[in-house]
């Protein structure tokens, strides 16, 4: 099993820059065009999702299977931090925590990545060198996206300069709310070029959309902007990842990979602070999307206490008894 | 391992403790029998679980007469308030002890256990509960203002839902005054007999529950016996006339919910994935045990190889095998019996030249299966599509217009069930309007309450059982 | 007979699913029915009132929220829990109304009984008082009840647990929250029955209890903007009327006292459900 990023992976689809995968080549014609497409792609029943969700979250994973999942998604862990607080001290500390999550265990799997604000990414980019784990910098005016372009995209320009190999962006969800899609397709084409060589991911923000709907149009039309992955969350905004939230998502990469041949990531993140949360969300990811994305290529998970977790369960099946919060580093 | 392979995470069997013979429960104690036993089976293994006495003629007529004492000396009397007390004991009970009730479930039905456990017992015990509280409110229920219960009733029940037909059976009976004499059905009589613990540990008095086990010659008895005042049967419609001219020329009471053929209709406008777990939810719950299942599926022509290839991706998840691991979808088919007439109804299908689909994987070597199975390009007049399969055996239709798919959906001598998936509020209704069924989902299928009525038009029955409504099958409200 | 000395129960007030002192500091003393010392009770305040209001309102959405079958639930296991505390309040029954241990013991038993009957009618309000409506037009309507909000009662002077599990047991079946000044005199049984809230899976807020004086603390809850219905039950006849006039300010729904105290063990109906109860008609199209 892959724990890095496989940079041939994404690169199948070919760049999308300016140009649309072919059943949905005229989409974005105009703001009527793309909004009447959107609006035709199949409702999400609220509750038939949350029914569905609830009856995953009964799958009781046990032995090698729990072994085989706490490591995946340790290995799918974009570890963060996004505090105003935080300094190149934090930052360094964590990258040691990446790179060996579990200090008394050489078996641990290192994490996907590390995920900060920007004006840090170099600070980061140094202490992972050589480890084969990414830097992913927020950009965009994150969290609230609430800027001009031309300081967006300078954002983005200016932390994959500084070593970002994956971008996460947050969407206008102004403009999406009150119906501009093509306003918010544009600037997600815009910062993907920006991107240049870096991955794009795409943050939805979720909480502010409210209906899956809401949430599977916005899958779609990041994904037919040239997004590498969208995200759930900034973890800024309540609720941030939530199961339903996430099998719509994942129903939307499927069906954009069967219409297009392209395949796009899904991060969920924030509010995942458990194992069993992260299992629940693997189970999801192999009844929905299906194995395909049950790689840190295909599949992250943005979080800090959750590694924590992982690791204490990863330590109770390793030697039969469970332990405490003080046999794991404190980040 | 590269891929996700769930572990076995099979249920605890040790919470159990089968018996190796039980008698009949007859005026609050276990007697023997005088029938010769039957064995009942773990349809998974095909291991035997335990011997059971069989109820005769003189065996249900003990009974009766026990349900008639109590009718006439402890339970008619009782204050309606108190009887309501036995019954939210009871509902505590089976709350308490829940697991060990889905453990049994799933051995002597073959259902998994997810569904023993978060369907049948949960459900089974809410019935309790929501019918404790009719007990003194019995003046509310709209049946006029003093209604009677009627005394004794007997009750025949399936073996597709053991405890839960159970549940629906006794607590509206006991809520509203009467007695009752209950047969389990011959393969499935291990959580009647569990239930008959709970009545003892609750204190109930003696003879107001019976429990007579045994096969159709036992069910006979007590429906034909002459000192039972109401009778109330689940099964197929077959039997089902059978029980209506026996009783036809007396003064009992019948209530019948039998066969049922629901259509499933899925609009253009579906919201496809919901629409999906629907389809199989309504088809593959309890391996299609289910006397309401979706087992036609009406698909608008537009979107019918959609849904069919994402039904088909999604019936390719499904976990079929042991049905005491925690992650099965799929059981066991519950007797050899009913597995030959799977086999049988889905042989006609490919004869009469319907195309039939199956998932790939393997079946267990021992116990009954039967595959997850779908069949296109069915054509209204073959069997598939008429005959009530009772097993996972879903068959598609198409339709074009809303006309259409009403026409179809009521061209069944069936009336129990429905289906509709559509974002379009009027639409569901207007269908709603012109089907014959007595339940209608919209945009959900085989959800049960006990505050909602259930029941069937034309041969799937009569009479209604939850809800208001079911009260009135054990009241007389002519005073 | 031994000679341990007691350890003694201060009684708070119950809100927001805490037991805080008044936040005035204040206390009265409290006296059997033959006048000896009993407790000092916290005397509510309207500061007390207020918070209790918040309390209420922020417990509204998830107790009316929940499932009729859940709220059921709940309200059964007040009574199984009572059961258990019945020695507890036949002794402060007895001693606060003068009653006999066996009188007191009933007046425990019909109040316990008095829960399981409205536990059993929370799922089938909708049945017995909605409806669906055959309009004269291509549309679907149906009327349902829905709980009122927000209910200030104001327990009975007499019956300091039976009557007061008769007027709030109703209030919460129906799916409203409620804010309760107990009896005056008598309002240490309605502090155990806080306890036994607390305990019984009830969410915090959704009942809140003052000790003291519903001549003072009354007026501000009948005026009280975020208050949508009050039940007068233990105010007398003056203050009733005064309190009637204020409810109007803001259109609060209200229950009239009787003219005397009511014998609380008769069947109560659905005469106590209905007053706390907004019908609301939905119609819908019915078209292809």
């Amino acid at each position: 099993m892959t724990h890095v990023l496989d940079p041939s992976a994404l690169t199948g689809g070919g760049s999308l820059t300016g140009a649309l995968p072919d059943p949905f080549a005229d989409v974005t014609r105009s703001n009527d065009a793309f909004r009447a497409f959107l609006h035709g792609l199949p409702g999400v029943d609220q509750v038939g999702a949350q029914a569905r969700v609830t009856q995953l979250g009964t799958r009781s994973i046990k032995s090698t299977a729990k072994a085989w999942a706490i490591d995946t998604a340790i290995s799918m862990v974009d570890l963060t931090t996004l505090e105003g607080s935080d300094t190149p001290g934090k930052v360094r500390s964590l990258a040691a925590k990446a790179r060996r999550p579990d200090p008394e265990d050489p078996s641990c799997p290192a994490v996907a990545a590390v995920c900060v604000y920007g004006d840090l990414a170099g600070v980061a980019k140094e202490a992972l060198a050589g480890t084969g784990i990414n830097v992913a910098a927020v950009a965009t005016a994150f969290p609230s996206g609430r800027a001009s372009r031309e300081v967006k995209l300078a954002d983005v320009r200016d932390a994959v300069a500084d070593g970002a190999d994956e971008i996460d962006m947050v969407i206008d969800r102004g403009a999406f709310l009150t119906g501009r899609y093509l306003d918010v397709f544009e600037e997600i084409v815009a910062v993907k070029e920006a991107c240049g060589p870096a991955h794009l991911k795409v943050i939805l923000e979720t909480g502010e959309l409210v209906t899956l709907d809401a949430v599977r149009r916005a899958s779609w039309l990041a994904m037919l902007a040239g997004g590498d992955f969208i995200k759930t969350s900034t973890g800024k905004v309540s609720p941030a990842a939530t199961l339903p939230v996430c099998l719509v998502m994942l129903e939307a990469v499927r069906d954009f990979r069967a219409a297009t041949g392209r395949q796009v990531g899904v991060k969920p993140a924030g509010g995942i602070r458990t194992t069993k949360d992260a299992v629940k969300h693997l189970v999801l990811v192999n009844e929905t999307a299906g194995a395909d994305w049950l790689t840190p290529d295909w599949f992250r998970f943005g979080a800090s206490s959750l590694l924590n977790d992982l690791l204490l369960q990863r330590q109770k099946l390793r030697t039969g008894h469970y332990s405490g919060p003080d046999h794991v580093s404190v980040d | 391992m590269t891929m996700f392979e769930y572990a076995p995470a099979p249920e605890s069997r040790s919470i159990v403790d089968i018996r190796p013979s039980y008698g009949l429960f007859v005026d609050g104690e276990f007697t023997d029998g005088t029938g010769t036993p039957l064995k009942t089976v773990n349809p998974a293994t095909e291991e035997v679980l335990s011997e059971v006495a069989v109820g005769t003629d003189a065996d249900v007529d003990r009974a009766v007469r026990a349900a008639r004492r109590a009718f006439v000396k402890t339970w008619g009397p009782m204050r309606p308030a108190d009887r309501g007390k036995y019954l939210f004991r009871i509902a505590r009970l089976l709350q308490e002890r829940a697991r060990e009730f889905a453990v049994l479930e799933t051995l002597d039905n073959g259902k998994p256990i997810r569904e023993s456990r978060d369907v049948d017992v949960p459900l089974a015990a809410a019935h309790f509960f929501y019918h404790a509280g009719w007990a003194d409110k019995l003046e509310h229920a709209g049946l006029g203002p003093a209604p009677r219960p009627l005394g004794v009733a007997g009750q025949v029940i399936p073996w597709n839902f053991p405890l839960l037909m159970l549940a629906w059976k006794v607590a509206p009976a006991l809520a509203t005054g009467n007695t009752v004499v209950l047969k389990p059905a011959e393969t499935t009589p291990l959580t009647a007999l569990l239930f008959a613990e709970v009545c003892q540990q609750a204190d109930l008095p003696p003879g107001v529950v019976n429990i007579v086990t045994g096969a159709g010659e036992t069910g006979r008895a007590v429906i034909s016996h002459p000192d039972v005042d109401k009778v109330a049967f689940t099964g197929s419609t077959e039997v089902g006339r059978s029980i209506a001219r026996a009783v036809a020329g007396t003064e009992k009471r019948l209530t019948l919910e039998l066969g049922g053929k629901a259509a499933n209709i899925v609009f253009d406008d579906a919201p496809v994935d919901q629409a999906v777990e629907g389809i199989v939810r309504g088809i593959f719950f309890n391996q299609g045990h289910v006397c309401c299942a979706g087992s036609r599926l009406l698909v608008q022509e537009s979107v019918h190889d959609d849904v069919v290839a994402a039904l088909q991706r999604r019936i390719g998840t499904l976990r079929v095998g042991d049905p005491m691991d925690k992650n099965t979808d799929l059981g066991a088919i519950n007797s050899h019996a009913q597995l030959e007439r799977i086999r049988e109804l889905a042989a006609y299908g490919e004869t009469e030249g319907a195309t039939c689909w199956q998932p790939e994987g393997d079946l267990p070597d021992r116990g009954f299966w039967f595959k997850p199975t779908v069949f296109t390009d069915v054509s209204p007049a073959h069997r598939i599509a008429r005959d009530e399969v009772f097993g996972p055996v879903l068959s598609v239709m198409t339709f074009r217009t809303p006309d259409e798919a009403v026409a179809k959906a009521n061209n069944t001598t069936y009336g129990l069930s429905a289906g509709i998936w559509s974002e379009k509020g009027s639409r569901i209704l207007q269908v709603t309007d012109q089907l014959r069924a007595g339940v209608v989902w919209a945009n959900t299928f085989n959800e049960f309450d006990p505050t909602s009525p259930f029941g069937g038009y034309k041969q799937s029955g009569y009479g209604r059982e939850g809800g208001r409504q079911g009260l009135a099958a054990y009241l007389r409200s002519d005073s | 007979m031994s000679d341990r000395l007691p350890v003694r129960k201060t009684y708070k007030l119950y809100l927001g699913g805490a037991f805080p002192r008044s936040e005035s500091g204040r206390t009265y003393e409290v006296h059997d029915a033959k006048g000896h010392f009993v407790a000092n009770a916290a005397w509510a305040s309207r500061k007390d009132g207020r918070d209790a209001v918040v309390a209420a309102r922020g417990a509204f959405a998830k107790w009316s929220g929940a499932t009729a079958y859940n709220r059921g639930q709940v309200l059964y296991r007040v009574a199984e829990v009572m059961e258990g505390r019945a020695a507890q309040f036949t002794e402060e029954v007895a001693a606060g109304e003068g009653l006999s241990t066996g009188r007191a013991r009933a007046a425990v038993d019909a109040a316990i009984d008095r829960w399981v009957w409205y536990a059993g009618w929370t799922d089938k309000l909708a049945a017995v008082l909605g409806s669906t409506n055959p309009v004269a037009g291509p549309y679907f309507g149906f009327s349902v009840p829905e709980p009122t909000g927000v209910v200030a009662v104001l327990a009975p002077q007499r019956s300091s647990l039976l009557g007061l599990v008769s007027v709030l047991a109703p209030v919460l079946a129906a799916g409203n929250t409620a804010v309760v000044v107990s009896s005056k005199e008598r309002p240490l049984p309605a502090i155990t029955l806080g306890e036994v809230l607390a305990t019984s899976d009830v969410p915090g807020g959704v009942v809140n209890l003052l000790t003291g004086d519903a001549a003072e603390i009354g007026p501000w809850l009948a005026e009280h903007a975020d208050v949508d219905a009050i039940d007068l039950a233990g105010a007398p006849a003056p203050l009733a009327m005064e309190l009637e006039r204020s409810a109007a300010g803001t259109v609060k729904r209200v229950l009239r006292a009787p003219a005397d105290e009511p014998d609380w063990s008769a069947d109560p109906g659905l005469s106590r459900l209905r007053p706390f109860l907004e019908t609301k008609s939905v119609w819908h199209p019915i078209g292809v």
